[in-house]
């Protein structure tokens, strides 16, 4: 809770700063200040309490999501540094909404009471929705945001109204009442189909398939720095309250829900697989191999009363990854009108540091070993295979070597194709975030006990 | 002491190697090669005098996981193999010019490192991991510092790591679906396994999969040539002389104790398809002319011949197979680097343009004929006595078998005795064909040294690897 405050203030902070024609101090303040409400939140690791007649509910799981998620909202604040370099006049903004982007996270981790979810999911969508469409003059980036804001819009109202046939069959908000009375024998039919929207309102968030349609362009569409943002914070977010919303309600009760989510989850690898494969734009490739990162992540879904720590470290490994990769196309593809594959040609001989950098990270993300994106897989297929679903993760093993294919046309391109051009100038915290962030996935995977204990 | 000193020697040396940069790192490289193989003689010392040198300690406590390494007769035997060819390899390089050449050689060790840990792991999770990595470092060096056109180059090249890595993702289920049944994936815990035929089945060919795609073993070999070739020479060298090896020495290691009763059902399956792979592989060796294709092939025939001999499950095809895995290193890398020599003289490896080498170079000829000779088996050299037991022991199963096996000594001699001739002998070369250098001519003394050595005496190995092989037979056959 003090967590959550913290943040809303550092939040009005920095507004105020600009205000004072403290503009430069902007982005410094806001790291320290993130990392004191880090370590705040370490802190109170162990504590368990519950605010405002069980509006918010503090466990180990939300503390532990929420220090993953300032973490990864540090690093998008020192990006920011560099990519709002030429539009001063509104870094605060851009910064604030990140902050504030923060603080809905946190409550849809550590909601008590659904309408507190309903809260923080919207102003996480709403805070999206200004950062797509962030870039004014640009045409690409009012379409991104215009379709993300009707697309979530209506996401959101599916929501609303899982929301409300929960209520109708529960007669309560109250996320521990529910999950009491869910294990009653007899339930209202409106309460499987509550949970269903609910579900298909947060596979939109996620952009799971069938309901992907709108990321690929919204996340080419909007400015790079915003769709690091979507891709690595928003989306592991999404994942978390997925998993905590479901696993309160005990969804896992009802066989449909298995197979359902077993369905989606390898329709979700496949078709994002085979949509990167053909991408010739980076951050196209990214988004899709995003939705068959998604599809990893919901086999979690399938054992919801162990997986947690599965989750936190596939979500850790993943959105790590992401960031060191972003941070690395940010640098690459400033000042470009695109992200095309063209951009990285030769990178490994322009810059071996970046080049490496992101071949780490994509090495990652296909489940090489020793980047932790291959105990995430490890611990995810050790998970599911105990719950029988061998099925499952055999599907995610040919996608794992599909993807390979895309990521390592990426490395290739680096390596092995001439130079176009040469890029000037050192940005410091790019570099600063790009080493951390490959540093800490490397980390996790040389002691994952780590972070895989942490949720016991 | 124990055996971990060997991988912290090659990490430290692939480190070390990178920051000295361009100009010392091949120097420093040999030094950290030649350190790890004198450690590893040293630690072979306290290993024959009862020391043990295993080494486990716990990694992961969810799921559980211990940085295992074992030390047996089997895997230091292995570990000699790999630790020996190394610096030869580098020292073989040291003719060259390679660009970047501080990434190059820390490269080479670091693939060592990784080379090394496969053979040593003795927890599965840490075997995959060594595993894994040891195809990052083949992949750049074969991209980055490899011949021929480029877009073909790297066709062939991530076709290769495409291939290797979705083997060894089955692999990878095997191991997750193993440590469902016994909760840990420490090599006794899953010797002690008692699974049904059917998930033996299931697992053995899991494990298949990712090792006939590593070894090559017919239908899975389309890889291979392709990238021996392409490869700098140093890479096809670690290639052939020590990574298909990791596929072979898990064939024996792994995949046969954990799933005997598979092995012992489809045996004839398996010994068929290994001897399918010496007469394709020698057949289509016979029409290379490209010399490095065509020692791919030739390689291709002789780990058929050594994976039938591992699936025979008797010891003498086990222990057959191991002496041939050493020998047919030696041999390897001593013919690709023939190739190399001639090439950095003719600038080409079509063996059409070669001949009339002998009368300008009468001490390369003879050394090379010497390799030639070991390569077709003749008696007291290193591969006589290994591929000699390994026909033995087909012989015991099936005399047939012995029979279609023995063609690689045949063909091979056919077609090696061509090539040889086609290369070496003829018209005197307009071309100028410098003599040897003193340092080609130490590799390939060191490497001629040992074929006969071990040749005439293979006791000291044999002894090595006995003990570990009953072992392994017991339980298979418990």
């Amino acid at each position: 809770m003090n967590t959550l405050i913290a943040i809303i203030g550092l939040g009005v902070l920095t507004l105020i700063l600009e205000i004072f024609n403290l503009r430069k101090t902007i982005v410094p303040v806001t790291i320290i200040g993130l990392l004191a409400v880090l370590a705040l939140n370490i802190s109170e690791f162990g504590s368990v309490g519950n605010y405002y007649n069980n509006m918010i509910v503090v466990t180990k799981f939300s503390s532990v999501f929420s220090s993953l998620f300032i973490i990864l909202t540090i690093f998008l604040v020192a990006l920011s540094h560099n990519f709002y370099e030429n539009h001063q006049s509104k870094l605060s903004d851009f910064i604030a909404i990140k902050v504030f982007l923060l603080s809905g996270a946190v409550v849809m981790v550590s909601f008590g009471n659904l309408s507190m979810y309903f809260l923080g999911i919207e102003v996480l969508s709403i805070s999206l929705y200004i950062l797509a469409a962030s870039n004014r003059l640009n045409i690409k980036s009012n379409e991104a945001g215009m379709k993300y804001f009707l697309m979530g819009s209506f996401a959101s109202a599916i929501i609303l109204f899982g929301i409300c046939l929960i209520y109708g069959a529960m007669g309560s908000f109250d996320i521990t009442e529910i999950s009491e009375m869910s294990h009653s024998a007899e339930l209202p039919i409106w309460f499987p189909i509550g949970i269903a929207m609910v579900t298909i309102g947060m596979l939109f968030k996620i952009a799971a398939v069938p309901f992907h349609f709108w990321a690929p362009d919204v996340y080419e569409g909007s400015p790079a720095l915003t769709t690091a943002t979507m891709s690595t914070l928003a989306k592991v977010v999404a994942m978390a309250t997925l998993y905590k919303l479901l696993s309160a309600m005990n969804a896992d009760i009802s066989p449909a829900f298995q197979i359902i989510i077993v369905i989606i989850s390898i329709a979700s690898m496949t078709v994002g697989n085979i949509m990167a494969l053909k991408q010739a734009n980076v951050k196209r490739m990214l988004a899709f191999s995003g939705i068959s990162h998604a599809g990893f992540m919901l086999m979690a879904l399938l054992s919801l009363s162990t997986s947690a720590s599965s989750l936190l470290y596939y979500a850790s490994a993943y959105s790590l990854a992401g960031i060191a990769a972003f941070s690395v196309l940010l640098y690459v593809c400033k000042n470009r009108d695109n992200e095309d594959i063209v951009n990285f040609h030769g990178l490994g001989k322009t810059n071996p540091l970046l080049a490496a950098i992101l071949t780490g990270a994509l090495l990652s993300m296909a489940g090489i070993p020793i980047f932790s994106g291959f105990f995430a897989k490890l611990v995810l297929f050790n998970q599911t295979i105990h719950t029988g679903y061998l099925i499952v993760v055999i599907a995610a093993v040919i996608n794992s070597i599909i993807s390979v294919g895309y990521y390592f046309k990426l490395i290739l391109a680096m390596y092995s194709k001439e130079p176009n051009e040469t890029r000037t100038g050192t940005p410091v915290l790019i570099y600063g975030v790009a080493v951390v962030a490959i540093v800490l996935n490397i980390v996790l995977g040389l002691f994952p006990s780590f972070v895989l204990d942490l949720l016991g | 002491m124990n055996i971990s000193l060997i991988l912290i020697i090659l990490l430290v040396g692939a480190l070390v190697t990178f920051l000295v940069g361009d100009k010392l790192a091949s120097k420093v490289a040999l030094f950290f090669g030649i350190a790890a193989f004198g450690s590893s003689l040293v630690l072979l010392s306290h290993f024959n005098a009862g020391e043990n040198l295993d080494f486990i300690s716990k990694w992961i406590s969810k799921p559980n996981i211990s940085f295992a390494l074992k030390a047996d007769g089997l895997s230091l035997a292995m570990l000699l193999l790999t630790t020996a060819l190394t610096p030869i390899i580098i020292f073989c390089s040291f003719g060259n010019d390679y660009k970047n050449s501080k990434s190059f050689y820390s490269l080479i060790l670091f693939m060592a490192f990784a080379m090394a840990g496969t053979f040593l792991a003795g927890d599965g999770l840490l075997y995959y991991i060594f595993w894994e990595l040891s195809l990052i470092p083949i992949y750049f060096i074969a991209l980055l510092w490899g011949n021929g056109d480029d877009e073909e180059r790297k066709k062939a090249v991530v076709k290769f790591f495409i291939y290797t890595l979705a083997g060894s993702l089955f692999m990878l289920v095997a191991f997750v679906y193993l440590y469902q049944k016994a909760g840990s994936l420490l090599i006794e815990d899953l010797y002690a396994l008692d699974l049904s035929s059917s998930e033996q089945l299931w697992i053995f060919m899991a494990f298949f999969l990712a090792y006939a795609i590593k070894i090559p073993i017919i239908p899975f070999h389309t890889w291979q040539a392709k990238v021996y070739q392409k490869a700098p020479t140093v890479g096809t060298m670690l290639l052939s002389g020590v990574m298909l090896k990791m596929g072979l020495y898990s064939i024996i290691r792994w995949q046969l104790p954990i799933a005997p009763l598979a092995a012992k059902n489809y045996m004839f399956v398996l010994i068929t398809l290994g001897i399918a792979g010496v007469i394709y592989g020698s057949i289509v060796a016979l029409r290379q002319k490209d010399l490095k294709k065509l020692l791919a092939y030739s390689s291709l025939a002789h780990v058929g011949l050594i994976a039938a001999g591992a699936y025979t499950l008797t010891l003498d095809g086990l222990r057959g197979a191991v002496l041939q895995m050493i020998a047919h290193g030696f041999v390897v890398v001593g013919l690709f680097f023939v190739a190399e020599i001639i090439f950095r003289r003719y600038e080409t490896r079509n063996i059409s343009e070669m001949g009339g080498i002998r009368s300008q170079s009468p001490k390369f000829t003879s050394m090379f004929m010497i390799l030639v000779l070991a390569s077709v088996a003749l008696p007291t050299t290193f591969n006589f006595v290994g591929e000699f037991t390994v026909l033995y022991s087909l012989s015991q199963i099936n005399v047939w078998l012995a029979i279609f096996g023995g063609t690689t000594i045949i063909l091979g001699a056919y077609y090696m005795l061509k090539m040889f001739q086609h290369v070496m002998l003829g018209e005197t070369n307009t071309k100028i064909f410098a003599d040897v250098t003193l340092n080609e001519t130490i590799t390939m003394v060191i490497i001629v040294a040992v074929l006969f050595f071990f040749g005439m005496y293979p006791k000291p190995i044999t002894d090595l690897i006995t003990p570990s092989l009953e072992t392994i037979l017991n339980t298979i056959n418990k």
